[in-house]
């Protein structure tokens, strides 16, 4: 076959043989992919008058978009919230690693700190684009330390803050710089939450409502001032009641502006919500729904102890505690893992588990147009899985960064 | 002519897709030597239902073929005569046309060329007929407003040159065309009856595109199904063709 001459001399590389998630269905189609972003053949074909330079069989492999993950701790021995001195190296190690869970962009997470350690550790996180070393980087998500005492989880209490005096300002100070921030989490409870939230949302800064003791109202008016996510549904926030839904009634409210939707974040573990649960928010509000992780340093290691900011935290199979207690303080679940037992826990469309990870992530921070999807011109970030949506192979940018190898490690 | 009846719109199909690959094997195709396949065109390029996105979706798409030897009439080219005149060259240029597929519309008619159209017409600009309006309508919504109502097409004369012609035609909707165009005589009205003239045809239909025609017709053809389906088993492919080509047999023929 004669080569393409066309818009540009870039390879050109047909994925054939399976199947991918485009329009929210699993369909039997070819991926093209030219200079890192997905290509469209037809204009190919017939504007270019172009064709493959490569075709690459996939053996009946699911392809989705690769999985963002909104909130993690850390891992393999890495905790986001310590201010080491191979800080840049923990960050790199993670998002090197999380390739093999289908993580192709994150948003490395920082819980309840002094502000020293947002002054240290922010300026060491940059925006970064993912590739073979790793997986990108959207910017970071700030839990805390504006959140509420009495559902405080896993938070140490001695690093809680208000910003009744300054707002804003107060906000500011604490974290140092808002530059590479994506998300930030806070209690809309707290007194002048509207103005922050207000000036959050105006720098293009996600706002999540969580450890919070809210209702309904004080969810509803945060949301109109901008709020968009609610971090862990469920988890530290005050339980649903029917005559007062608290922070869980957003998912059903209609007191949401138009045009937008809130979204929510979900640890589908197992742990975290019991199955039942996660099945009620799922058909409540099946388009907000996002998997997260809120994973720790604990994960993709051995049993035992492993930090978590200032709180020391104990590990024992999926369930990780602050030591001595039964307060659950993150997971060690892999977002591959969430994925599978989100279908498993809803018996939802293997197109619905896979969009809970991609998708919607991507709608939420509002760069649906170049992540998230395999639409023409969006980021070859993608992933190869089998019928059990176990992840065969990661690609970024088109290029493979990760594979399953034959002997199943 | 053949008249192959099959029974349904699937099994009509798979014959007319198996002829047309045993078809292009026996031909033997390599470098510099194309067979030229010809198809009749439709819709301007930009609309998403437009004849481009279509065969691509239905074609293209699905088959090795280099888009330098894809040529689609151009709806938006700035001087249309100008375009159709370059088409028919194109053809001469390529050999001839060796297989001609096309459909048959209610009114008779081959590609676009409407009742009325000259049977010795050549590739040309063609104002459509309200028929042909309305069956597109489906593809801008039903809004008749939004039809196209001029088509660049093939004439019959063109389609007339080619070495071989296969009409595809499906559907009680179909019949009384079916009927018009092998029943009766040959007649501008209905332009596919132009093909009688022609010395190699196959009209591959199912059992509710027989419904006008004479039983006698009918049973005719059925009866010959056995020689006919000899045209489609053994299915050919391009590698054993390599092997077998001191020994091939020249296809039936009527």
């Amino acid at each position: 076959m004669p080569s393409n001459k066309s818009v540009s001399d870039a390879p050109i590389v047909q994925f054939t043989n399976c199947r991918i998630l485009r329009d929210h269905q699993l369909q039997r189609e070819d991926l093209w992919v030219r200079e890192g972003k997905i290509l469209n053949p037809e204009k190919l074909f017939f504007d270019e008058k172009g064709s493959a330079d490569v075709q690459l069989d996939c053996k009946d492999s699911i392809i989705a978009p690769g999985f963002i993950d909104v909130q993690i701790n850390g891992g393999f021995g890495v905790d986001f919230s310590l201010a080491t001195d191979d800080f840049r190296s923990g960050i790199d190690l993670v998002s090197q690693k999380i390739l093999s869970h289908g993580v192709t962009s994150f948003c490395p997470t920082l819980v309840t700190s002094p502000p020293s350690v947002y002054h240290q550790v922010l300026p060491q996180i940059s925006v970064r684009n993912g590739g073979a070393h790793g997986a990108g980087i959207l910017g970071a998500h700030l839990e805390g330390p504006f959140i509420s005492k009495e559902k405080k989880g896993a938070h140490p209490e001695h690093c809680l803050r208000t910003f009744e005096a300054g707002a804003f300002q107060d906000l500011l100070a604490t974290y140092g710089s808002l530059d590479c921030v994506q998300i930030v989490t806070l209690a809309p409870e707290m007194r002048r939450s509207s103005e922050v939230i207000q000036e959050l949302t105006k720098r293009g800064i996600c706002v999540s409502l969580g450890h919070s003791v809210a209702n309904l109202s004080q969810a509803e008016e945060a949301v109109q001032h901008g709020a968009t996510f609610i971090t862990h549904l469920f988890n530290a926030m005050l339980p649903f009641h029917h005559r007062d839904p608290g922070i869980v009634g957003l998912l059903t409210s209609d007191k949401i502006p138009a045009g937008r939707r809130v979204f929510y974040g979900m640890i589908s573990d197992g742990i975290h919500t019991n199955p039942a649960a996660l099945r009620i928010a799922h058909r409540a509000h099946p388009k907000g729904l996002v998997l997260v992780t809120d994973a720790i340093a604990g994960m993709g290691l051995a049993p035992g102890r492993h930090t978590l900011g200032q709180q020391v935290v104990e590990i024992d199979g999926l369930n990780t505690y602050i030591a001595g207690t039964k307060t659950l303080s993150g997971s060690v679940a892999t977002m591959d893992t969430c994925v599978r037992h989100f279908q498993e826990a809803t018996g939802c469309s293997v197109e619905t588990a896979l969009e809970a990870a991609s998708l919607h992530p991507a709608q939420l921070l509002g760069i649906e147009h170049k992540k998230g999807t395999l639409n023409y011109d969006s980021d070859a970030d993608f992933l190869m899985l089998n019928d059990n949506l176990y992840v065969q192979a990661t690609y970024i940018a088109g290029e493979e960064v990760w594979r399953q190898d034959a002997s199943g490690m | 002519m053949k008249l192959i009846i099959l029974e349904n719109y699937s099994q009509a199909s798979e014959w007319a897709a198996k002829y047309i690959r045993n078809r292009i094997v026996q031909f033997g195709p390599g470098p510099g030597r194309f067979f030229t396949l010809g198809l009749p065109t439709g819709l301007p390029r930009d609309h998403p239902e437009s004849y481009h996105s279509f065969m691509w979706n239905n074609f293209f798409k699905h088959i090795d073929i280099s888009p330098e030897n894809v040529h689609i009439l151009d709806g938006n080219a700035p001087d249309l005569q100008a375009e159709c005149d370059a088409f028919e060259e194109k053809i001469k240029a390529a050999g001839g046309i060796e297989l001609f597929v096309g459909g048959i519309g209610p009114d008779g008619h081959i590609a676009f060329n409407e009742p009325g159209s000259s049977l010795v017409s050549r590739t040309r600009v063609k104002t459509l007929a309200m028929d042909t309006i309305l069956a597109n309508a489906r593809f801008f919504d039903g809004d008749l407003s939004k039809v196209p109502t001029m088509a660049l097409t093939v004439g019959v004369g063109t389609v007339m040159d080619a070495r071989e012609v296969m009409i595809l035609i499906t559907g009680a909707h179909k019949a009384f065309a079916l009927y018009k165009a092998i029943e009766d005589g040959v007649n501008h009205m209905w332009t596919v009856s132009a093909f009688q003239q022609h010395p190699n045809t196959v009209f591959v239909c199912d059992d509710d595109a027989t419904l006008e025609l004479k039983v006698k017709t009918v049973k005719y053809f059925k009866g010959l199904m056995l020689v006919h389906n000899k045209l489609v088993e053994p299915l050919y492919s391009m590698k054993e063709m390599g092997a077998e080509r001191s020994q091939s047999k020249k296809p039936y023929s009527d």
